[in-house]
């Protein structure tokens, strides 16, 4: 489906863009206003500028990286999201997006809890901890896992909270929220078949995005 | 005072001659001034008008013809105007040369920087060193305490008497910074970009405290004679020396003076054991004191760090300081010092938070430095990157082209 979309645009960094970027742009509506919680140099900032024309801001914690997203003509702030979400306001804006960070996060259910404030929708991408590779790695070397989407070793890596997708879906009812879109995908951007059941997403899923929404209060 | 001087080499010595330099600056700058006469009074917060009134300022680079280039440059509390060219009194390089001229972030080839002495200054602009009209002598005491907000609007007056309507940006760093808040505040439309460095949208007790100390350290002096010292033919050089001594170890971290300094002594071998500079830390702040005094005005010191205690931008909207930016369209870029304790970036922060409220534009960063306050006036090349990218974007998205060609 990502086929169908215009060419990434020429934002100085890279030609093209990364997959789960593309999957989160395509659940994006135009001319809403987002924040990418570790925007990194803002390549997903820019790809939604260009090809969703949404109003963004972006939080990074690292100084360079803010430096290049400012010299972007970006609006990003040096910050966390542990420490600066509870800073906006509420329902501040139409999408608070959090890709590949939430498992570096100190406190998941804090900041979920926060995109949900922050943001009417939050829209989270992560590596699932439940991929078949993951799992035989763990069973059959009794060695935590390393692979494509878990590049680095036990020590060095700055993820403090690893989850798989049938994990996040339970954090996603604890913050009584509900799941409007899950994507699970292989590390070259290839999703997983729609239809898919929830244990073969996690089984075969290398990487998720979730569109999620506060649930609805039932009017007794 | 005998100054022992040795550690900053390329600082020169109170020469008997700069006290006449600087008064001169006072009624006579070497700056253009625009005078406003009586008939256009400057309304103060205090309730009184401040009338004829004049306003100094530099400038650099050529405005363009569809004047959108303009950056205003705010000064700090013993800065002038003087920004990116020689000093007329001390000769010294611009305080901001790193930052402005031909190449350098804020290009001049490029924009159009303007640089104003602050209202209440003691070179050019008018302030309790200028004569009072209805005296015939300086206004001393009698000069009308003034605010942040005062300042700016006479800087708004410069800015409507150059035809400028909307500054492409503003920029400056400590109250420098408390200026471009208050011109971000106020004059929402006559703002593209604004850049408050190492500032804060209120002033903390701590820095009351630290100015309160510096004007007692003045008002001591019995040279200063109640505030009439120019009249009297006096100065009160020790009491204003004093006051920049213990700002001065405002402006640098623990870290830096450690480094800088440490236990080191003066050109001795041994401690005298008598009250002289026996370490370099204390001849460096007399030497910082006494050059001081060559070229500011004691009772400017009093009325600006006057003003810089009454800044309180939250209460001037009602307690919420988001109140204060409702509606901005200005894209803000706001940076802050890790080791900066006299404008910490937790003040700054407050800022941001206030911007994210009301959904504006803001970037942030706090940049790595072991400079403290001083970092924003310092070789910063992280700082001077950040300038450099943002005024770049900016430029591009408001339609200004690349920096002319230099014939």
């Amino acid at each position: 489906m990502q086929k169908d979309l215009p060419p990434a645009p020429s934002n100085g960094s890279s030609g093209t863009a990364r997959a789960d970027h593309l999957l989160i742009a395509e659940m994006v509506e135009p001319g809403s206003r987002v924040i990418d919680v570790g925007c990194g140099d803002g390549a997903l900032l820019q790809l939604l500028a260009a090809r969703k024309a949404v109003d963004g801001r972006g939080i990074e914690i690292a100084p360079d990286r803010v430096k290049a997203c400012v010299a972007h003509g970006l609006s990003v702030i040096m910050g966390d999201a542990d420490r600066d979400l509870v800073d906006y306001p509420d329902q501040a804006f139409d999408y608070a997006i959090l890709s590949l960070t939430i498992q570096a996060t100190h406190e998941p259910r804090t900041v979920l809890d926060n995109l949900l404030r922050i943001g009417r929708q939050a829209i989270v991408s992560f590596p699932n901890f439940g991929h078949w590779r993951v799992r035989a790695q763990l069973l059959l070397t009794g060695r935590m896992p390393m692979t494509e989407a878990l590049p680095e070793p036990w020590y060095a890596t700055p993820d403090a909270h690893h989850c798989t997708i049938k994990d996040f879906v339970g954090l996603v009812r604890l913050v009584d929220a509900e799941v409007a879109e899950a994507v699970a995908f292989s590390s070259k951007g290839q999703r997983l078949p729609i239809k898919t059941s929830l244990s073969l997403q996690n089984l075969f899923g290398e990487k998720a995005v979730f569109r999620l929404a506060r649930r609805k209060r039932r009017v007794q | 005072m005998s100054v022992n001087w040795s550690i900053a080499a390329e600082g020169q010595g109170g020469s008997p001659g700069t006290a006449d330099a600087r008064l001169n600056e006072v009624h006579n700058p070497s700056s253009p001034v625009v005078h406003f006469p009586a008939s256009e009074p400057l309304r103060l917060d205090c309730e009184q008008d401040l009338a004829p009134f004049s306003v100094a300022y530099q400038t650099y680079g050529t405005l363009n013809a569809g004047k959108s280039n303009a950056i205003l440059v705010c000064h700090a509390l013993t800065g002038d105007q003087h920004v990116a060219n020689k000093h007329p009194v001390t000769g010294k390089d611009g305080w901001w040369e790193t930052l402005i001229g031909p190449g350098k972030p804020i290009d001049t080839n490029r924009f159009f920087v303007i640089c104003p002495n602050i209202l209440g200054g003691c070179m050019g602009s008018t302030g309790p060193a200028s004569l009072n009209p209805r005296t015939g002598k300086p206004y001393g005491l009698d000069f009308p305490v003034i605010t942040i907000r005062d300042m700016v609007r006479a800087q708004v007056r410069l800015v409507d008497h150059l035809g400028i309507r909307e500054l492409f940006s503003i920029i400056g760093g400590s109250m420098g910074g408390m200026l471009v808040l208050e011109w971000a505040a106020e004059y929402k439309d006559r703002v593209y970009t604004a850049v408050p460095i190492a500032t804060a949208a209120t002033h903390s007790a701590q820095n009351i405290a630290f100015h309160e100390v510096g004007r007692q350290a003045v008002m001591a002096d019995p040279d200063w004679c109640e505030g009439k010292y120019i009249e009297r033919g006096k100065r009160p050089a020790r009491g204003l020396a004093v006051a920049r001594m213990a700002a001065h170890i405002t402006y640098l971290s623990e870290k830096a003076l450690q480094d800088k300094f440490g236990r080191g002594l003066q050109d001795r071998q041994a401690r005298s054991f008598s009250f002289d500079a026996d370490f370099k830390i204390e001849s460096y702040l007399r030497y910082q004191g006494s050059t001081f005094v060559d070229r500011f005005d004691a009772n400017s010191y009093l009325y600006i760090t006057r003003a810089m205690d009454y800044f309180d931008l939250e209460a001037e909207h009602g307690g919420k300081l988001a109140n204060a930016f409702h509606g901005t369209r200005t894209q803000f870029c706001i940076v802050s010092f890790t080791s900066d304790w006299l404008y910490p970036t937790r003040d700054n922060k407050q800022i941001v938070k206030a911007l994210n409220a009301v959904a504006a534009n803001v970037s942030f960063v706090e940049i790595e430095s072991d400079n403290g306050h001083d970092a924003f006036l310092l070789d910063e090349p992280e700082f001077f990157d950040t300038m450099r990218g943002f005024y770049n974007a900016a430029a591009l998205k408001r339609g200004l082209g690349p920096a002319r060609e230099q014939a």
